[in-house]
């Protein structure tokens, strides 16, 4: 965006020099350093080897690797499951009471989500909450405890990221003209066609930042599965961390790991730029898009059941600006 | 049973919550009519287009069509469509993919929906802009895209909305005159709502006057213009002078199309005046008159009876000019004459004495319910 205005342009380079010296710059080094050999305690040797990436295809680490992958995907999409129909009931409630629900969001971050998460052990443990309830329904005849388990950790994070996820979803919703909704139907989808055909594409940014807002945390966030899995298997964040604080730190692992998880959130941006051009209100968004390009080449076809429309409307070759009404 | 009326409303209530919306609304719209519901803001016309679309259900009474009732068939079921107001076009698809998606929904195969979509957009006259999508267009441009959009299913109704509630003055007349031709050539009933009674009398075979959840008079536009029903027709359709009177006796008719001729006091003199309806003597009544049929003159005893006053002021509107008069019982009207420069008569100043008439017959006389 070209902007003349000297103030504007001013913050616009403040801020810019600020992610350029404390985020492009600090990722420049590790993403140097991961192409550097380890050195002890002088931490890095400068000399170039791709050794540190090879050193990460050992099974261990792949363990690793598909476990955190997993598990992040897994509380993405439960996180999305649970979060796009509470967005969208939140999008939906009466004006009246939409900051009250709101609130209630984002009041749990108030509180710091380790202390969070260690509250979910009261309802998790043996004898905890949910074992009472369970007892109380006469689904389980004794105690159950769901500590220590995937089940435990999948809850843990989907019960910390929820927030991140139905936050932008409910924000995409709430810009959703509900007339449109009305159009569809008038135009003979039924719900569930309406869903797909036209609020799915239109809420497709919502979701797709919540996801990126859901996965990437849920891929580091170390201590859930410290505390509700037991620390039973080592995820990404745990081994970054540990690959820079060990007694004999290995940086250049570490930074190799983070470049690889950089990798991954690139390809998520990607994604999220495929979904503003779903929703995109213009044509023209991505030059090499074929549908698009495509419509326009649909051959005219000068038929008589046109010749009455012609006359009435006299084609007119200039687009914009040719109607005095444009509201664009 | 084949019918003439391909929409029919049988005694429709409809309630939100406590507030009335329409009360025991009687309607039918015949095969291919173009029919306005007009009334300002609240009246009910737009909850009948949505009891029509299927988007709301009676509360009371059924709606029919094409012989069928409908009350639980839901709006993707139903063989109607609608432009809305302000468009509702599919931002995220091009020209092209909104037309088409009524189409697709009906499964209809690919080579018929491009070829059925290109006819449309020919008709409205864009199909070369297939390709862009609704944000890229003027605003008359995505009324067509509206209005293709609808017709291109072959609806036994179309429904519109207020469609040029958001278009200029200029945009919104050519608009009214596409509309109304794409009308006569489709054959489609149309069902159209608007509070502009310009507009409805200028598109309408036929216009349903509605006011406050019940409908006050249906007609053709002459009718309505011509032969308000009662009052509140009368003053929504166009400007109307309206002065008291009191029937004094029942005379025989001397006019061929009036059944009854009366002799009224109006205004302190006394007139005659003809009316179908049937007073008694003694009736209050307001006798009603069209600025244009009013005659401004000089005044001149011998030309009783007139309504004697003095000119207000003249606004020159091109072709015509407006004229208050203030009556000397302290009544104002307003009179509007055809402009003619060589017309030494039409050149009034403010405080001229004039003597106001009208041509015999051409009054409205209403019983007054207030007195």
């Amino acid at each position: 965006m070209k902007t003349r205005n000297p103030l504007i342009r001013i913050f616009i380079l403040v801020v810019a020099v600020w992610l350029i010296i404390f985020a492009l710059v600090p990722n420049l080094f590790l993403l140097l350093i991961s192409f550097f050999k380890p050195d002890g305690h002088a931490y890095v040797a400068v000399d170039f080897t791709l050794a540190n990436y090879q050193r990460l295809l050992t099974p261990s680490f792949i363990t690793i690797f598909t476990d955190s992958l997993r598990l992040a995907l897994a509380s993405t999409l439960i996180c999305l499951l649970i979060g796009y129909p509470f967005a969208y009931i939140l999008a939906r409630a009466p004006l009246r009471i939409r900051p009250w629900l709101l609130l209630l969001i984002v009041i749990p971050f108030w509180t710091s989500s380790l202390i969070r998460t260690y509250a979910l052990i009261n309802i998790l443990q043996n004898n905890g909450i949910l074992s009472k309830l369970l007892e109380l329904l006469h689904i389980t005849s004794e105690p159950v405890s769901f500590m220590y388990s995937e089940f435990a950790v999948l809850a843990g994070l989907s019960y910390t990221m929820l927030p991140f996820m139905i936050l932008p979803i409910y924000a995409s919703v709430e810009k959703l003209d509900a007339r449109l909704i009305d159009a569809a139907n008038d135009l003979g989808a039924g719900n569930l066609r309406t869903f797909w055909h036209i609020i799915l594409p239109l809420t497709a940014p919502g979701i797709m930042s919540g996801c990126i807002l859901v996965f990437l945390p849920a891929l580091t966030l170390f201590y859930v599965p410290d505390i509700l899995g037991g620390g039973k298997g080592q995820l990404l964040g745990n081994y970054i961390q540990m690959q820079f604080t060990k007694p004999i730190p290995d940086w250049p692992l570490g930074a190799a790991t983070s470049t690889i998880l950089t990798l991954v959130l690139l390809l998520m941006v990607l994604g999220y730029k495929w979904t503003l051009k779903i929703s995109s209100q213009r044509a023209d968004f991505d030059a090499e898009d074929e549908e698009y390009a495509g419509a326009s080449n649909i051959p005219l076809q000068p038929r008589g059941a046109c010749g009455l429309g012609t006359r009435i409307v006299p084609r007119r070759r200039r687009v914009s600006g040719a109607d005095a009404g444009g509201d664009e | 049973m084949e019918s003439e009326y391909i929409i029919e409303l049988k005694g429709i209530s409809k309630y939100f919550g406590n507030t009335c919306a329409l009360e025991k609304i009687d309607l039918s719209i015949r095969n291919g009519e173009f029919i306005t519901l007009l009334g300002p803001s609240g009246c009910g016309k737009t909850t009948i287009l949505r009891l029509i679309s299927g988007f709301e259900q009676p509360s009371g009474g059924s709606v029919h069509i094409g012989g069928d009732v409908v009350n639980n068939v839901p709006p993707e079921k139903r063989h109607v469509n609608t432009v809305f107001q302000n468009y509702a076009l599919f931002p995220h698809m091009n020209v092209f993919d909104n037309v088409a998606f009524g189409l697709k929904m009906q499964k209809v195969p690919k080579p018929e929906i491009r070829e059925k979509v290109m006819q449309a957009l020919a008709m409205v006259g864009l199909q070369d802009l297939a390709g862009r999508k609704p944000g890229e267009l003027s605003g008359g441009q995505q009324q067509r895209v509206a209005i293709a959009r609808a017709v291109v299913n072959n609806p036994l109704v179309l429904l519109l909305d207020e469609p040029f509630s958001a278009l200029d003055f200029k945009l919104r007349k050519r608009m009214q005159l596409e509309i109304k031709h794409l009308q006569r050539k489709l054959g489609i009933t149309f069902v159209f709502v608007t509070h502009d009674q310009e507009e409805a009398l200028a598109m309408s075979d036929r216009v349903v006057v509605m006011n406050q959840g019940s409908i006050e008079q249906i007609g053709s536009p002459v009718e309505i213009y011509e032969e308000p029903a009662n009052m509140f027709v009368a003053q929504f359709v166009g400007d109307i002078n309206v002065l008291k009177g009191e029937i004094l006796e029942v005379t025989p008719s001397d006019l061929p199309d009036s059944n009854h001729a009366y002799l009224a006091r109006i205004e302190g003199q006394v007139f005659s005046v003809h009316s179908d309806r049937k007073f008694n003597t003694g009736d209050k009544v307001n006798i009603l008159l069209r600025p244009e049929d009013l005659k401004v003159e000089e005044e001149h005893l011998e030309q009783a009876p007139f309504l004697a006053g003095e000119i207000i002021e003249t606004v020159y509107k091109g072709a015509t000019v407006d004229i208050s008069i203030r009556l000397d019982t302290g009544l104002e009207l307003t009179a509007a004459e055809f402009f003619n420069e060589d017309d030494e008569d039409i050149d009034y100043t403010p405080g001229e004495r004039v003597a106001v008439t009208w041509i015999n017959g051409w009054e409205v006389v209403l019983l007054d319910e207030d007195a």
